[in-house]
């Protein structure tokens, strides 16, 4: 089986998201719901939904879904089902259940590539403990797939992105640069470095969220479409933090640097730049390395924000449990409405 | 030798991939691609620059003509060269209001548009003008001086607007130069650097 499944792609992965600026601007004509049992909805731009079944359980409901970012359609159902999965482990919970979201030009594509898809997906659910339960398939030109996840948290152990604290220290557990080498990858150049993102792509971050159980995160959040500084800057935002990054010890993958030199950036980077308006850099960070803090993250790993006294123990139990990457990468510095200073 | 890319229509990353087959193929030269969108530039123009290519970039309609000179030939177009780095000075002026000096408001708006017209024509060029309070008037749309600032801008000077004082007198949208910044930048630059405040 010779298929190319990024060719039926305009934008693969979270590249393909809408764009911050644009999505915000929409949204905010929308009212808001308003229940007493709803902990988390979707005015702090979290990852996931939030609802108190009762005093012991509530329910954490999201959904992802994109188009090829990819060729091989086994390794793109793993990805997209790590990346769906991904934010209920952001919001402190665990997956149960899980549907299927398909788009698929069954007409030109075969079935094998589509079941291909499905297995990925099932083996990556299957991997998280957690089971597919359904799904939903429409004819579409581009092939797209995600999935809708539920999960259960405990009601006092929501973990969402608008809680940080002054004073805490930022974690940061998957190396950047997947939308990059994704582009790098269409192109047919730094093999080492798409070999690299794939593998971090398909890996859950279930065991990093695990990590998290025995500390005191106050905030968490996942890196995905709006890139490292978008989402640190709905956190920063969200919790009323300043918040300072030092890209000199940022976890980048091989050949990462060197693509965006090159000028292999995918255009969702240039959108996240474009929004972020409260960012600064020092004049010593280089182009390339302020790029990847834009660069649009499929699957991604969790960016946690810590009381300063329990970082190094949670930083030990990550590296412990297996999850090489995560570095403390900056801070939340003051009271403050998202400004971050790169440096 | 010089090589024409029409790299119109396609998507990233292909007109990278296209200017660097063409960059491969010659040992020295001047190659234009064209592309038709921003990200398309920035990305030709940061693949040139990684080769150590001269680069420029002219503007016509939507479409973008980047013209990279490769190897000897590369010294020739030195003077077109898109970004500027070293005709800055290492200084850096902090404006904390949108008049020169006290008094007069209208004398106050002669002077300021004298001070950064003064400015663009003497060199050394500052490596940075930082806007604060009513300064941030300066960097919006109808500002009297928003000819000189992307004047300056266009010479690689940094331009920046503080955040909150964009937000305060809700002028965020309306930002025609420069980028935004905050009191971390703006401590870095004035400390790092020969600084100057009005």
């Amino acid at each position: 089986m010779n298929i190319k499944l990024t060719q039926y792609a305009a934008n693969g992965g979270c590249a393909c998201k809408i764009g911050p600026n644009a999505l915000s601007h929409v949204l905010r004509q929308l009212t808001p719901p308003c229940d007493p049992n709803l902990l988390v909805g979707i005015d702090t731009s979290d990852d996931g939904g939030v609802y108190k079944l009762n005093e012991t359980t509530a329910l954490i409901q999201t959904l992802d879904f994109f188009s090829p970012i990819v060729d091989d359609p086994y390794l793109f159902g793993q990805i997209a089902a790590a990346n769906s999965l991904s934010d209920v482990y952001a919001m402190g919970g665990k997956p149960l259940t899980a549907m299927n979201i398909v788009a698929f030009p069954l007409a030109q594509l075969d079935g094998s590539v589509l079941l291909a898809i499905l297995k990925g997906g099932q083996d990556k659910v299957t991997e998280a403990g957690a089971i597919i339960v359904g799904g939903h398939s429409v004819y579409d030109k581009e092939p797209k797939y995600g999935l809708s996840v539920t999960g259960t948290v405990h009601p006092d152990r929501v973990l969402t992105n608008a809680a940080a604290v002054p004073g805490d220290l930022l974690i940061l557990t998957k190396a950047l640069g997947t939308g990059v080498l994704a582009t790098a990858a269409k192109a047919n150049l730094f093999a080492t470095g798409v070999e690299a993102a794939k593998s971090s792509m398909i890996t859950l971050n279930k065991t990093a969220a695990e990590c998290m159980d025995k500390f005191q995160v106050h905030a968490c959040t996942d890196v995905t479409g709006f890139g490292l500084l978008g989402h640190l800057y709905e956190m920063a935002a969200g919790s009323k933090t300043a918040a300072e990054v030092n890209s000199q010890v940022l976890p980048l993958l091989p050949d990462a640097l060197a693509a965006a030199a090159m000028g292999l950036i995918p255009s969702g980077a240039y959108g996240n730049r474009d929004y972020l308006k409260s960012v600064s850099f020092a004049g010593t960070v280089p182009e390339n390395l302020r790029d990847l803090c834009f660069d649009p993250q499929t699957s991604g790993g969790l960016l946690m924000s810590v009381p300063e006294s329990q970082a190094q123990g949670l930083l030990a139990a990550l590296q412990a449990a297996g999850v090489a990457s995560a570095t403390v990468i900056g801070k939340m510095t003051a009271p403050g409405r998202g400004e971050i200073h790169v440096y | 030798m010089s090589i024409n890319v029409d790299a119109r229509g396609l998507n990233c990353p292909q007109p990278v991939i296209a200017t660097k087959k063409a960059l491969d193929s010659i040992a020295e030269g001047v190659i234009t691609t064209i592309v038709d969108n921003a990200v398309s530039k920035e990305n030709v123009v940061k693949f040139a620059k990684s080769n150590s290519c001269d680069v420029s970039v002219a503007e016509k309609g939507n479409h973008f003509y980047i013209t990279i000179t490769k190897g000897e030939a590369n010294g020739l177009v030195e003077s077109t060269q898109a970004i500027p780095e070293t005709m800055g000075g290492t200084h850096v002026f902090l404006i904390t209001q949108n008049t020169f000096g006290h008094g007069s408001s209208e004398l106050g708006t002669v002077l300021i548009k004298s001070f950064f017209f003064t400015m663009v024509e003497k060199e050394p060029l500052p490596k940075t003008v930082l806007f604060a309070n009513s300064g941030v008037k300066l960097t919006v749309q109808g500002s009297p001086v928003l000819d000189h600032l992307q004047a300056l801008a266009a010479r690689g000077v940094e331009i920046l607007s503080c955040g909150t004082c964009l937000d305060y007198y809700q002028l965020k949208e309306q930002l025609a130069v420069g980028g935004i910044t905050n009191m971390y930048t703006i401590m870095d630059e004035i400390t790092a650097h020969k600084a100057v405040t009005l």
